[in-house]
């Protein structure tokens, strides 16, 4: 477990750098960890942002993509487009949550 | 658990996958809803993890792919001896039971439910989603001359009907499952 700062707060993280406790993410870290991986983030990686973070703190997990998909009414070509190569666990990531548990 | 202090953020390295050129080739050569799905999962889960796939549907595989039976896949238990009912492991199901007229409908009835309550999508929207996800689709040029089958039949997300030279040629470097 490591402590490091992102956007100015104290947040600890595993290995991969995934943090490790969801309740330390706040909307202004999200730009600086999708910055980390690349990304720059418009009002479509926002809308599943915070369905993650919603469908996290309902469920008890992190959503696949097929369920980001399902759920938010997003094609997955679009999933692609917005968190290009692994979309799964680059949401994920961005929005402070483990990676997804779920094979589909 | 020792507690260290890191100013520069560690960062998980996403692009590898696409950096390294990794590539899956994945040959479906079953048509039966229970083997149909193992080739769609892993291609499904490989692509989500920035690998290059294909998959080359051959023989009975090219039921998966063509319209008139891609949504109607079926599953037999007969010279299954592992078949039970969910959840009950230790009540085996002999077989051959799997050949008494409406076993193989049922069989499958059950199998779909099951799927679909893990919200696995059925076949032909799965072909739609690895299609949309950038998965490669090919298939066997000598089954669809055994089948008589042309593009016109198959699933509109299939990039060709090519041999398996072809084939061959364009998965080089590929790791390769055959299911």
């Amino acid at each position: 477990m490591t402590t490091t700062t992102i956007a100015g707060h104290q947040v600890e993280v595993n290995d991969e750098g995934f943090l490790t406790s969801p309740q330390e993410w706040s909307e202004d870290l999200a730009p600086e960890l999708a910055r980390l991986i690349g990304l720059e983030l418009t009002e479509e990686h926002w809308k599943l942002i915070r369905f993650l973070r919603e469908d996290y703190a309902s469920q008890g997990e992190t959503a696949t993509l097929r369920r980001v998909s399902t759920q938010t009414g997003t094609p997955v070509k679009s999933l692609f487009a917005l968190f290009p190569g692994k979309p799964a666990k680059k949401m994920a990531y961005v929005s402070g949550l483990p990676k997804p548990k779920g094979c589909v | 658990m020792t507690a260290t202090t890191d100013t520069a953020p560690v960062v998980p390295s996403f692009d590898d996958a696409e950096g390294s050129g990794r590539k899956l080739a994945i040959i479906c050569s079953k048509g039966n809803l229970d083997m149909a799905y193992p080739g769609l999962i892993l291609a499904n889960a490989a692509v989500g993890e920035g690998v290059e796939t294909h998959l080359f549907f051959t023989f009975w595989g090219f039921d998966v792919i063509t319209r008139k039976t891609m949504g109607d896949l079926k599953f037999s238990f007969v010279g299954n001896t592992a078949m039970h009912p969910p959840g009950h492991s230790a009540m085996g199901i002999h077989h051959m039971l799997g050949a008494l007229p409406g076993a193989t409908a049922a069989a499958t009835s059950m199998l779909k439910k099951q799927i679909a309550e893990l919200d696995v999508p059925d076949v032909p929207e799965f072909l739609e989603i690895l299609s949309a996800s950038g998965v490669h689709m090919w298939a066997c040029r000598m089954s669809a001359d055994m089948n008589h089958v042309t593009e016109e039949d198959l699933f509109e997300g299939v990039e060709g009907i090519i041999s398996a030279s072809d084939f061959i040629e364009i998965t080089e470097g590929a790791q390769l499952l055959f299911i």
